[in-house]
């Protein structure tokens, strides 16, 4: 053990000694696992900074064992200072030990009941250990959760915000999504939080799991808040599993959605009240009555396409509020937070609403115009260079081959379709 | 003329109280003096006299099935009545005379002998029908074989087995050698089909009427339009059959009398071009081109009247005439099902072309136009304007309907947007998924390595 020891030590300077040091310790793996619970004061022999690689081998072992209460805290502390320190080099030639590491300390955390102080270390790690921004690793659902878990959506949100391509695992990306999406909804972001749980819905699948279930429900309910109106049925692309079987296990919420259509408060009310247990034992209460209370907005917006002026009074009629009071609260509420231009003029009760003022003339709109223009020719280069890699691929054309037995001639002619702006 | 004076006080105080300019007043008392007609219940006796066969006995039964005057029910099950001792068809009979229940006195009770003696020569006819086209058969005389399946269509048409007159006529298709004797048969196809209620048959023997070879007789081109036009109306495509009904020729006359009158072509047609069809349209195939249906409109001066109206843009003497004919329409066995979504639609034709020239419209004075309440007709606009078929928004404060320009500008950009916002979310979405299929197909590929 001593021996192993100083082999770190001294093979942690140059890339090609860390990597016959990474054999070296490969071999040693069985051993430490085997002596896990002496192996504290050999760590403090080690420079986290210095002998990231052998500090995580030996990390690894000695958490392997089960934890205790007061045990956690100290090695949460450890770890903690690890994940701040390592070298991101060293580290990544081991991911496997290394998200192992991360996972462990966030049941400890978690044992510990302070999701808080695993939050900005998570995150730490997972810059350290992912490649590029568009790889999602095995880390980022496990941060995310970290997030809800002690509230700090802002933070989840900076991860939110890059776009994820590459995808070890599966689960993680559903888990990220799912994640991903509530704490989206807990910032009132229904956009993002809908192409989040868009992308767990339409995901190939080979059968249906919780997470697509799960999503589902929220997915039905976000699309009501934000778009007021639940397409009913899933695009195409999506897997033939959650086509076929996603609203049958979803049926409550299909029912809400269809109640929601028909416009009117009064039964999407009692429905909710009838159906109350369904939604509180999925945890989606809270949601259904944000889906609620959208209804009134949905409605004073369609006001909005058909009068110029309406008095309270009439506005509380139509959209089925109790009295004119509450229709000036609505009102005022939406014209604050910019879904209508309206006035009102109290004095005799009416609201005058006005048209969108933009008139896409300023510097401003135009950059917003451009940065997107910028944006989507990056996006669709990407998809080239995907699609010329694809259509490369010895995989995909051995596939592609054998389902196409016999070549005509004019296949040869038939070019991918492409997108091109 | 009382019925009259009732309806239009209603409106003079309406207009009082509105307190509009004279221009609509004046127009609105000068239309008063027109001589509203058809306010009447319908006269069984001249309606019936319009029909032939089976037609007449089916819409006197219907008619007295929807209407909830005793009298007029009992007229019309009399004349049934009447009607059906004159044919062969014991079935029906029983059917009426269970109807009446005794009502109509000893005259029209259950006849047993006439019903047994009738019964009893059928199956001799029929026996003899039936010998005869076995004689044809083996004899292998195409003609004969043909009239043998014609005479047995017509024998079970009489007695009201029309699955049976169908299946009897459509066999004489092998037999057919000139295309008359097709015409023909599509004919007496189309006219049980139309008894039965399956127009989707009836299409189909149009059209195949209309691909033989020779060209075909004026009354039959009319005939077949009608039918065609039937069909149209059934399955709710009102333009398709206004266009078919307009296309009738004068030659119809009452040679079609067992399926339609000309009166029904006028009010059909008039009423389907109205609620389908745009103003130019409406101009072009009413008024100026189509002296034929100008023709069949004199029949109906009310429909005449309504249509005029329509397009001279008197819409509340239009709506009056609309209102006056319902009650004879619910009463009409093809048009009874179509006349809401017809009065709907031309009322809505009506709203939308009122507003159209306008920057802004008092819609007190629209109110009077429509003879509706301010308050309803805010309603009627408001579910126009939802339904994005009139481009205007309704100022609730001053009562006046402005008309709303679309500033395309704005549109383009917010749709640019729009579109760039949800392309690159697909592509992501795509990309990502691009992603998990080859990830998964690797997986498989190494796991049989």
């Amino acid at each position: 053990m001593e021996g192993l020891v100083t082999q770190i030590q001294g093979l942690s300077g140059t890339d090609s000694d860390v990597l016959s040091l990474q054999n070296l310790l490969k071999q040693a793996d069985d051993s430490l696992h085997a002596e896990s619970t002496r192996l504290l004061p050999f760590l403090d022999q080690l420079d986290p900074a210095k002998h990231s690689l052998g500090y995580l081998y030996f990390l690894e072992a000695f958490t392997a064992g089960p934890v205790t209460n007061e045990h956690a805290s100290s090695s949460v502390l450890m770890i903690a200072r690890f994940i701040s320190s390592c070298v991101a080099e060293q580290i990544r030639l081991a991911p496997d030990k290394f998200i192992s590491v991360c996972k462990r300390f966030k049941d400890q955390v978690l044992l510990l009941e302070e999701p808080l102080r695993g939050v900005a270390p998570m995150l730490t790690a997972i810059r350290k250990l992912q490649s590029s921004s568009e790889h999602l690793t095995a880390l980022h659902p496990e941060f995310l959760l970290l997030c809800l878990l002690s509230k700090c959506y802002k933070t989840g949100l900076s991860i939110l915000e890059e776009d994820i391509f590459e995808v070890d695992q599966p689960r993680d990306l559903f888990l990220f999504c799912y994640y991903g999406g509530m704490i989206s909804i807990g910032h009132k972001r229904f956009r993002k939080a809908l192409e989040l749980l868009h992308n767990v819905v339409t995901a190939p699948m080979p059968t249906i799991n919780a997470i697509a279930v799960e999503a589902f429900k929220k997915y039905i309910l976000v699309s009501l808040i934000h778009n007021g109106q639940f397409p009913t049925n899933l695009p195409k692309y999506a897997s033939s599993v959650a086509q076929r079987n996603l609203k049958n296990l979803c049926q409550p919420y299909i029912e809400l959605a269809n109640s929601y259509s028909n416009g009117k408060i009064a039964d999407l009310e009692t429905y909710v009240e009838a159906n109350k247990d369904k939604f509180e034992s999925d945890n989606n209460l809270g949601l259904v009555k944000q889906a609620v209370s959208s209804m009134y907005k949905r409605n004073i917006q369609r006001l909005t396409q058909t009068y110029l002026t309406l008095s309270l009074q009439d506005i509380a009629n139509r959209v089925q509020l109790n009295s004119p009071k509450e229709a000036e609260m609505h009102v005022l509420q939406m014209i604050k937070d910019g879904e209508i231009y309206a006035t009102i003029n109290q004095k005799d009760g009416m609201v005058r609403f006005l048209e969108d003022p933009e008139q896409y003339k300023t510097c401003e709109m135009i950059e917003r115009i451009d940065s997107s223009i910028q944006r989507l020719m990056t996006v669709s280069k990407k998809l080239n260079v995907m699609d010329e890699l694809m259509s490369c691929d010895p995989l995909y054309l051995a596939k592609a081959g054998r389902e196409r037995q016999r070549f005509d001639f004019d296949d040869f002619d038939n070019v991918p379709q492409r997108y091109n702006i | 003329m009382d019925g009259e004076e009732d309806t239009s006080n209603p409106m003079m105080e309406a207009n009082g109280t509105g307190g509009v300019d004279e221009a609509p007043l004046s127009s609105t008392s000068t239309r008063k003096n027109r001589p509203i007609i058809s306010g009447e219940p319908l006269d069984i006796e001249a309606y019936a006299g319009l029909y032939t066969g089976r037609t007449k006995i089916k819409r006197l039964i219907f008619i007295a099935s929807r209407c909830d005057n005793p009298a007029m029910q009992l007229e019309a099950l009399r004349m049934a009545y009447d009607e059906i001792k004159k044919g062969e068809n014991t079935q029906l009979y029983r059917e009426v005379v269970q109807k009446i229940e005794g009502r109509l006195g000893p005259n029209y009770e259950m006849d047993a002998a006439w019903c047994s003696t009738i019964e009893r020569k059928d199956e001799q006819r029929k026996e003899k029908l039936e010998s005869e086209l076995n004689a044809y058969r083996t004899n292998l005389i195409k003609e004969s074989i043909r009239m043998g399946y014609n005479d047995f269509g017509d024998f079970y048409y009489a007695h009201g087995a029309l699955g049976d007159a169908f299946k009897s006529y459509i066999r004489t298709r092998d037999y057919c050698t000139t295309s008359k004797h097709i015409i023909q048969m599509c004919l007496n196809a189309i006219l049980v089909s139309i008894e039965m209620v399956q127009f989707s048959n009836v299409t189909s023997y149009v059209s195949r009427a209309e691909l033989t070879p020779e060209a075909l007789d004026p009354p039959t081109v009319a005939k077949l339009c009608c039918a065609s036009g039937l069909a149209h109306l059934e399955a709710k495509k009102y333009k398709l059959a206004a266009r078919k009904f307009l296309e009738v020729g004068p030659e119809l006359g009452n040679s079609y009398s067992e399926v339609i009158a000309p009166q029904d072509v006028a009010t059909y047609g008039g009423l389907c071009a109205l609620a389908s069809f745009d103003r130019t349209e409406l101009k072009a195939s009413i008024f100026i081109d189509n002296i034929n249906f100008r023709d069949f409109l004199e029949l109906v001066p009310e429909v005449r009247e309504l249509i005029n109206d329509f397009y001279s843009s008197h819409y509340a003497s239009c709506l009056e005439y609309l209102g006056n004919l319902k009650p004879n329409l619910m009463l009409d066995i093809h048009l009874y099902n179509h006349v809401e979504t017809l009065y709907d639609q031309i009322r809505n034709k009506a709203l939308i072309q009122y507003t159209l020239p306008f920057v802004s419209v008092d819609m007190r004075m629209m109110a009077d136009a429509f003879k509706t309440s301010v308050s309803g007709l805010e309603k009627e606009l408001e579910a126009l304007i939802t339904d994005n078929q009139i481009q205007a928004r309704i100022d609730s404060h001053n009562k006046i309907l402005y008309a709303r320009h679309a500033d395309q500008r704005n549109a383009t950009f917010q749709r640019v947007l729009q579109t760039g916002n949800e392309f690159d979310q697909d592509v992501r979405a795509m990309l990502l998924r691009a992603n998990l299929l080859k990830r998964d197909c690797n997986l498989k590929a190494s796991r049989k390595v």
